[in-house]
Parts: structure tokens; C-alpha cells; sequence
């Protein structure tokens, strides 16, 4: 062969997450037990499965929130307590206190303080960052807001603003899209695509399968183990789904692939 | 006129009053600062826990004859790091720990203070608070610890008000939670100690909720908050004193019910929280309401 092959731009690692027969949990019952699966950087990943199967969990041990009791997280080739900045959360908007005295411009530059630093106060950098992750989640307009006055989608797009603030790689969104009426789910997606398409890697945690179905370029598919990745398509199969969700779907074949439908919110 | 001016300044001619004075404005701005805190945790119980823990130091450092305010520092802050450690590596709810602990500390004070033969008015001044009897080294004293907590507040403000509004994401993104979690209660126990002597034991958790709880009903950032809290409390402070020192009734006591009463109007009045603004917009709004609901129906 002839043609030469170009080479490789020097990337520090394509793959933004790598987790490893990871084990977790709380008290001494394992939550997560043997996980394996690693994301390409630029990737927008679903982490689907039912309630209880360790979706926040698992994002809580990626964010070092939890211990692990055994196996490896690495964030972009990385150990991940040397790569902390470069994985961004957004927490589960319920668990959020709306009521609390703030801007959604005082909460958004809540997500510099971790690279700022003890005893430093933020600088211009550090509020040009801020105006950054507002305009991206187009929410300049309402900087000045008190974050009660924000609708549903609004504090969703407010708590990825900090992740972005952060300048983190990784986003890692716990249920974004719960609770939500289909425009604001729909602005979400859109969000996550512009925001994929500019060089991040999102993994969102849902119970939504439909979604990441139609969505996602990946899903991950848990009930304590890893019970399929891959494509959407390949990963939502009957077998498949009846494993993971054990009888609380309604599974209906259709020419396209097969529609899902929850049965119960378990 | 001279009667109005008389009334603030004649008291003045008194060292005792310049003294309480000062002393109540620094109990006002220490507290409101942490208070601040918090209210926006819901801690509230803590504070008053911590105060009445105090007791048990300062019935100690009565019976061994030590300075009284070392005592009550030293058994308000161990009280807050056992609270801490309790509820941290213990299986039991914040509230839990905190009731149990605080009743303990407490109840070692009253057994302190029974084989006590001649226990004096000193001890009870603590109990209630006896802000005229403030030395000028128990003011300084004071102004030295409160300075101290002020200055902690400050240097940490933004991981503290971080860790406040989301302490889950602070900790993912490298704030030191814990050590941060811990230092706040230290910071609230030696504020409880600081506000002892002038407001007393029963009273202290007022100085700590009052004036910040009336500030988040007028505005809506935390600095804000802080800063309103502080003109709550040391209007409420000053204007107490005048109070008790006119009516000749107890200063703390004068002092909470001035503070008490500005929260009740806030609660009323504030122009967008208040009770009276959102019984005029749901009004409003169902004035708007009927008038659609009457050009919707047919014209008969």
C-alpha cells in the first residue's frame, strides 16, 4: 500500500470515561456490582435502567462522592482524583433548594469555586466564564433572576450552566429531563446536542427510556450490573429491556423496532 | 425636642450603658452574620443547642473559679464537634444528636450549679443575660472572639455559602465539606458564647434566627441578606436597650421583643413576601380572572 496513512494528532485519550469492574454501594449491601464500560470523548450517552438500579450512585462514585469498593474510574486517561475539574453534575432538580437567596448568575459562578481555590476571591476570568455558560444555556437574559422565579427547564439549564462554568469535559446530568413538559424536554435535547457537537461528553442519568432511545447517540443500560451498551437500537431489545426492567414495561413490537412503555414508575 | 434628644443621650452619661451599648451592637452583627447561616440551612435548633450546652461550661468554670467565658467556649464547642461527629459516623439524624447531647450538657450544668452553696446573681446573669453588668474586659473579650468569627466568614465565605446552598456539588467539585461543616459549627458555638452574657442562655437563639429570618423576607441574595440582618439586629439592639433602660425591664428580653417585632412587620408588609403583597396579587389576580371569565360568556 502506498498511501500513507496521516498521523495521529497527539490527543491525550478519545475515550472520556473509563470505569472499570467497579463496585459500590452504601453500609455494607453493593449497589453497583462489577460495572465495566468506557464513553468516547464527544459522545451524548444515556444512562438508562430503573429506580434503585444505581444510576446516582454511579455518578456519585464517578464524582469521587463515593468511595468505590473495588475497580477503576478514568477520566480522559486520567486517574480521576488527578482530573477532578473535568467532570461537571448536575444534581436532580428536587433535591435543589429553590428558595435559597441567589441569582441564577451567584449560583452559576458557584461552579468556579473549586478551580479558584481557598481564600481567593473570583476574578474577571472567572465572571467571563460565567457570562460564557449562561449565553450557551441561553440563560443571559435571566442572570439577574432569583432562582426561585425559574420554571422547570429554566433550573435545569441554570444547574448545567455551573457544570459548564466549570469548564468541565464531562457532564454528568442526574434525571435532567423528569418532571418536564415536552418543549422544555425538547429544548434539553437540543442543548445537549449543541453542547456534544462543541466537544463535550454528556452521560445522563434517566429513566426515560423513549428518549434515550431516540436521542442518544449511546445508552447504558443498569440495574446494579451493566446489563447492555452500545447503540440505542442494539441495546433496546425485548430481551434486553425485560431484564434490566422485569415485567414493568410494556414492551409492543412495531415495524420501526419496539415501542416502550412504562408500566409502573417503580 | 430636648426630651426626644434627652431620651437617647441621658443614658449615655453612664459608663455601664456606653459599655452595653457596645456590647449589643457587636452581639447584633456577629450573630446576623452567622446567623445568616443558619437560616438558610435550617439549623436553628443547633444554635439554641449550643447556648444551652454552654451552661454546663459555665456553671464549671463558676465552680472551679476560671473565667466563665472560657468555660461556656470550651463546653459549647465540644458540644458542637460531638454533634458533628455523632451524626456524621453515627447512624442517627442530626436533630437526634443534637437532643441528646444539648439535655445532657445541660443537665451537668443544674447538677454543677446544685452543690453549689452560695451561687450568685453572676451565674444567672448568664441564664438571662445581664448585658448592663458587661466589664470592659468582658468586652473585649467579646469583640475579640466575634472579630475572630467574622474574619473566618469571611476568608471561607464562598465555599461556606457553596457548601450552604448545595453541599453535594461542593464536595464534587474539591471544596473541603467536611472540615468547612465542622468549622461552621465552631463558628456558631463561639457566637452563642459571645451573645450569652448580653441576652442570656434562654435568649441567645434569637440573636441567631430573628434578624436574619426578617432579612430573607426583604431580599433576595445571600450578601444582602447578611447586610440586612446586621441593620436588623443592631437597630433592634440599640432600640432595646433604650427600651429597658426607660421602661426599666430586662434588656435581653426588650431587645428579642424589639427584634421580634420588626419580623412580624417585615412578615406583613415586605413588598413581595409579605403576607399583605401576596394577598393583594392573588387579589389582583382573580380580579383579571373574573374579568375573562365575564368576556368569554355569551351576550344574552
Amino acid at each position: 500500500m502506498a498511501t500513507e496513512t496521516p498521523a495521529r494528532a497527539p490527543v491525550e485519550s478519545t475515550v472520556a470515561l473509563a470505569v472499570r469492574d467497579l463496585w459500590a454501594g452504601y453500609d455494607d449491601a453493593p449497589v453497583l456490582e462489577s460495572v465495566t464500560f468506557e464513553i468516547p470523548a464527544g459522545s451524548l450517552v444515556g444512562l438508562a435502567g430503573p429506580n434503585g438500579s444505581g444510576k446516582s450512585t454511579l455518578l456519585k462514585t464517578i464524582l469521587g462522592l463515593l468511595k468505590p469498593w473495588r475497580g477503576s474510574i478514568e477520566l480522559f486517561g486520567l486517574p480521576v482524583d488527578g482530573a477532578r475539574q473535568r467532570a461537571g453534575y448536575a444534581p436532580q432538580a428536587e433535591l435543589v433548594d429553590w428558595d435559597f437567596p441567589a441569582t441564577v448568575r451567584d449560583v452559576v459562578m458557584m461552579g468556579r469555586f473549586g478551580r479558584i481555590g481557598l481564600l481567593r476571591r473570583p476574578g474577571r476570568a472567572d465572571r467571563a466564564a460565567v457570562e460564557r455558560a449562561l449565553e450557551e444555556v441561553d440563560l443571559a437574559d435571566l442572570a439577574a433572576r432569583q432562582i426561585g422565579e425559574l420554571s422547570g427547564g429554566q433550573q435545569r439549564r441554570m444547574l448545567i450552566a455551573r457544570a459548564l462554568a466549570q469548564e468541565a469535559d464531562l457532564l454528568l446530568l442526574d434525571e435532567p429531563m423528569g418532571g418536564l413538559d415536552a418543549v422544555s424536554q425538547h429544548q434539553l435535547l437540543t442543548l445537549f446536542e449543541h453542547l456534544r457537537n462543541a466537544g463535550k461528553t454528556l452521560l445522563v442519568a434517566t429513566h426515560d427510556l423513549s428518549c434515550v432511545a431516540a436521542c442518544f447517540d449511546l445508552a447504558l443500560l443498569l440495574n446494579r450490573r451493566l446489563i447492555a451498551s452500545g447503540p440505542p437500537a442494539e441495546v433496546f431489545t425485548p430481551d434486553v429491556l425485560s431484564s434490566a426492567f422485569a415485567g414493568h414495561l410494556l414492551l409492543i413490537p412495531t415495524e420501526g423496532g419496539v415501542y416502550v412503555e412504562h408500566h409502573a414508575h417503580g | 425636642m430636648g426630651d426626644v434628644i434627652g431620651w437617647f443621650t441621658d443614658p449615655l452619661e453612664f459608663e455601664f450603658m456606653r459599655r452595653a451599648l457596645l456590647a449589643v451592637a457587636l452581639v447584633g452583627v456577629v450573630s446576623a452574620v452567622v446567623g445568616a447561616f443558619i437560616v438558610v440551612r435550617g439549623m436553628a435548633f443547633i444554635g439554641d443547642a449550643l447556648a444551652h450546652a454552654s451552661f454546663a461550661g459555665v456553671a464549671a468554670a463558676f465552680a472551679l473559679g476560671v473565667s466563665i467565658y472560657l468555660g461556656a467556649i470550651v463546653a459549647a464547642v465540644a458540644t458542637a464537634v460531638g454533634i458533628a461527629f455523632i451524626s456524621q459516623r453515627g447512624r442517627l439524624r442530626f436533630d437526634t444528636a443534637i437532643g441528646v447531647l444539648f439535655v445532657g450538657a445541660f443537665a451537668l450544668g443544674i447538677v454543677i450549679v446544685s452543690r453549689q452553696e452560695n451561687y450568685t446573681v453572676d451565674l444567672f446573669s448568664f441564664v438571662f443575660g445581664n448585658v448592663l453588668g458587661v466589664s470592659w474586659n468582658d468586652l473585649w473579650l467579646m469583640a475579640g472572639l466575634g472579630g475572630a468569627v467574622v474574619a473566618l466568614i469571611t476568608l471561607f465565605y464562598k465555599e461556606l455559602v457553596f457548601i450552604a446552598y448545595d453541599s453535594t456539588v461542593a464536595a464534587a467539585s474539591g471544596v473541603p465539606t467536611r472540615a468547612l461543616e465542622y468549622g461552621l459549627l465552631v463558628l456558631v458555638a463561639i457566637s452563642t458564647v459571645v451573645a450569652l452574657q448580653a441576652v442570656g442562655i434562654v435568649l441567645v437563639i434569637a440573636m441567631l434566627v430573628t434578624p436574619a429570618a426578617t432579612a430573607t423576607l426583604l431580599v433576595r441574595r445571600f450578601h444582602h441578606v447578611i447586610f440586612a440582618g446586621v441593620g436588623v439586629a443592631l437597630t433592634s439592639s440599640v432600640a432595646g436597650l433604650y427600651v429597658s433602660y426607660h421602661a426599666e425591664v430586662a434588656s435581653g428580653g426588650a431587645i428579642v421583643l424589639v427584634a421580634t417585632s420588626i419580623f412580624i412587620a417585615a412578615l406583613l408588609l415586605a413588598p413581595r413576601r409579605g403576607m399583605v403583597a401576596r394577598w393583594r396579587a392573588d387579589r389582583a389576580r382573580s380580579d383579571r380572572l373574573a374579568a375573562l371569565v365575564e368576556n368569554l360568556e355569551p351576550r344574552t
